[in-house]
């Protein structure tokens, strides 16, 4: 019905206006700065689940280290008990949210500062973003759903290949915060990052070698931190992906089988009208 | 093609209340006796596809209004929370935001079928009129809605596409604030374009009855491109044929729906948009939604303001006017040879303009989306008059069922037999 040869004549119509708008592009902007290195992750592709002790490890550079300067504000400290996050007990999540310095009124109304409940959202750190921007030069983002807020672009082609079964790609955001934190890559330049858009960025290095204390044996590298602290992240802003990607088994599966079904009926039903 | 119903309830009941409200009758006339063409293929269960969206997408919009807040310190706030905390919440708000892309998946394949087998020409010009105005329709809510969530896509698209407003001559200015309800966009444009959200898909589903009413008046196309002659011969009834096809077609789309709602949720989105509005910081690219960007290319290539603005609704509109531009007496693409290498041209045009709308307007880039606009109001304004004049159409199957008969090489076998 449709002929090959109108098909490839429009390919290659659409082929040759493509490259001219691409080689003249690339011209113009005289290439882009590199691409983050794509990791292996443990929640990536359709059975991918988060690797509890890499979330717990995660958390624990996050808290030693980022908290000093990015809140945390959209989660609740009990979501780390949470199913299909890091793990932590019951027990282990109510001390650590008593650690916490909660702001709240009491019964006479005054302003006061009490230890957290689970129940509490993890504290904001600045009043404001101008508090903020005012020590750090620029306010430091909260990291709730950083994990998905940043990302790359992959380019013609590759970025029609990311959404399709078998080679879907969708870990953009855990690979550039990976890539960003190994990114300071001129000693000389502190505010140097190879991987941040304009490459200035106002975060000074956050991570070195042995800052962060492991006792599961992990290495106590920059490499593995930022590791850790990116699939920490994946996690706290998208706390249902393991929910979300067990769902989807099934109903894919269920789907499969009433397709099956609804095809050899249609079958049956038309055999005696063709 | 659907004359006076010939259905008799079978209890009392039945004819009682058939005879003061015939509500059945016309369920049964239009889904159930209602004859199809026997050989339509399964570019025509778009439509069935297209109707799962729109009630998919009010079911799980009207489930997310309970917990979504329209104000601007609170709205991006309540997305998180219905991702976070709500029961289920993570599914209906990937439900609703991938459905709103499936939806036009389905528009826009349902559209190119319609182009490729002339199912705009006499006597469904009301048919397809109505189609675009859905269409329109459909563009408007998708916006409205990708703004609810306020995040930086959110407001700097919605500040972008409002100021195209401002070209209007003379009464630009004030007639953008007036949209906005504030110097710029704000709260009370938050609070309007939900309202409006809620209130469009409603309106669609208005004109969708007409959409179908029109169509149940003069009958479907199909792929030969010739109309029904003989009831028995070239058709069969509704029920059970294209019920179960359709059912079929829409499970089959309901795994790619699932596809992406499952696994790669957040692939036709926009990163930008976890960022909370902040209207002091503009981002670097402000690209709309994927289903818009055909528009936005065509919009930027024009170099003046009110050009590029008039170009980009000229080129929906223009699509209004297709019944009488395209001049060829033959309907089906499958028998004009001329018309189907431009047709195909015509679709790699817009996904040329479609990519060239999600990059920056500089160099080579703007170059080509200057070539393919040129191309496609070309194909419309010269290429499909002249065709029309200058094209030799195969011979045309005197009817459907001898269509299906050099198809499949057999007899034609009446089902009712
Ligand atoms: C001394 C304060 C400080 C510490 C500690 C810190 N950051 Fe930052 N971070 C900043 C500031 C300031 C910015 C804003 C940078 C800019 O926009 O130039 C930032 C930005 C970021 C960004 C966003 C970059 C972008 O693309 O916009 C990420 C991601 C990030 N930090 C992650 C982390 C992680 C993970 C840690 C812990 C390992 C951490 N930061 C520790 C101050 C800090
Ligand atoms: C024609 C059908 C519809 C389309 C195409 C559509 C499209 C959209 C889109 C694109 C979004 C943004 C999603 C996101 O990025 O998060 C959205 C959000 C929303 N829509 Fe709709 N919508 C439709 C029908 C409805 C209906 C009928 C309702 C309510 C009765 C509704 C309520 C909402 C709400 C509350 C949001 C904000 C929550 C969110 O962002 O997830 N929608 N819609």
């Amino acid at each position: 019905m449709i002929s090959f040869k109108s098909i490839s004549l429009a390919v290659a119509i659409s082929a040759a206006t493509f490259s001219l708008a691409q080689s003249s592009a690339l011209a113009q902007e005289g290439g882009h700065g590199p691409t983050p290195h794509m990791e292996k992750w443990s929640f990536a592709g359709m059975f991918g689940t988060y690797d509890k002790a890499q979330l717990q490890r995660g958390f624990r550079v996050y808290r030693e280290v980022c908290s000093a300067c990015h809140s945390l504000s959209r989660l609740r400290i009990g979501n780390l008990a949470d199913e299909g996050g890091p793990g932590f007990s019951e027990g282990q999540v109510k001390a650590l949210a008593a650690e916490y310095q909660i702001k709240d009124f009491n019964d006479k109304g005054e302003p006061i500062q009490r230890p957290g409940f689970p129940s509490d959202n993890f504290p904001k750190i600045f009043a404001n973003e101008d508090a903020a921007a005012a020590v750090h030069g620029k306010a430091p983002p909260d990291l709730s759903v950083i994990a998905k807020a940043r990302s790359y672009s992959r380019g013609f082609p590759f970025f029609l290949l990311d959404m399709l079964p078998g080679v879907a790609y969708q870990e953009h955001g855990p690979d550039y915060i990976h890539a960003l934190l190994n990114g300071y890559t001129k000693p000389d330049d502190t505010k140097w990052n190879e991987y941040f858009p304009g490459n200035q960025i106002a975060m000074p290095k956050p991570l070195s070698d042995d800052q962060v204390d492991y006792t599961d044996g992990s290495p106590k590298t920059v490499e593995q931190y930022s590791r850790d602290v990116a699939a920490f992240l994946m996690w706290a802003a998208e706390p249902k992906l393991e929910e979300r990607k067990r769902t989807g088994l099934n109903a894919l599966i269920f789907l499969f089988i009433f397709a099956g079904l609804l095809y050899f009926t249609k079958k049956k039903i038309w055999a005696d009208a063709h | 093609m659907s004359g006076p119903s010939t259905f008799v309830p079978k209890s009392a009941l039945g004819r009682w209340f058939e005879s003061r409200l015939p509500i059945m009758g016309l369920i049964h006339g239009s889904f159930v006796a209602y004859p199809t063409p026997r050989n339509l293929n399964y570019w025509w269960a778009f439509g069935a596809i297209l109707s799962f969206m729109l009630v998919a997408q009010i079911i799980t919009g009207i489930v997310l209004t309970m917990h979504y807040t329209p104000q601007v310190d609170l709205a991006f706030a309540s997305v998180e929370h219905i991702m976070r905390d709500v029961n289920w919440g993570w599914f209906l708000r990937y439900a609703h935001s991938n459905g709103a892309s499936m939806f036009f998946v389905a528009v826009y394949v349902h559209m190119f079928r319609g182009l490729y087998y002339g199912s705009y020409k006499a006597p469904r010009e009301v048919l397809w009129i109505l189609g675009v105005i859905i269409y329109l329709l459909m563009m408007a809510t998708g916006f409205l809605g990708y703004t609810l969530p306020w995040g930086q896509m959110s407001f700097w698209g919605a500040t972008v596409i409002t100021n195209f407003f401002t070209a209007i001559p003379l009464v630009g200015d004030a007639v953008t604030t007036w949209l906005w309800g504030g110097y710029s966009v704000g709260n009370p444009t938050l609070n309007r374009f939900f309202a409006l959200h809620y209130l469009l898909p409603f309106m669609i589903a208005g004109v969708v009855v007409l959409h179908v009413w029109a169509l149940h008046v003069v009958g479907q196309n199909n792929p030969a491109g010739v109309e029904v002659k003989n009831v028995d011969r070239d058709t069969v009834p509704f029920t059970p044929y294209a019920t179960i096809k359709d059912s079929f077609a829409v499970v089959c789309f309901m795994i790619l729906y699932a596809w992406f709602i499952f696994y790669v949720p957040n692939y036709l989105g926009h990163a930008d948009n976890y960022i909370e509005a902040n209207p002091l910081s503009t981002p670097a690219h402000i690209v709309p939604e994927w289903y818009y960007l055909p528009f936005y290319a065509i919009l930027r290539a024009i170099p003046s303001k009110l050009g590029g603005v008039t170009a980009m609704f000229g080129s929906i509109a223009i699509l209004a006017f297709l019944p009488w531009l395209d001049t060829s007496r033959v309907r089906s693409a499958s028998f004009r040879p001329m018309y189907r290498i431009f047709f195909w041209a015509f679709v790699l045009c817009c996904l040329g303009l479609g990519y060239l709308g999600a990059q920056p307007a500089e160099g080579g880039y703007i170059i080509a989306a200057r070539l393919l606009t040129a191309f496609y109001f070309g194909f419309f304004i010269i290429i499909l008059p002249l065709l029309g004049i200058f094209e030799t159409p195969k011979p045309v199957p005197a009817t459907i069922a001898d269509a299906v008969l050099a198809k499949n090489g057999g007899a034609v076998m009446n089902p009712a037999e």
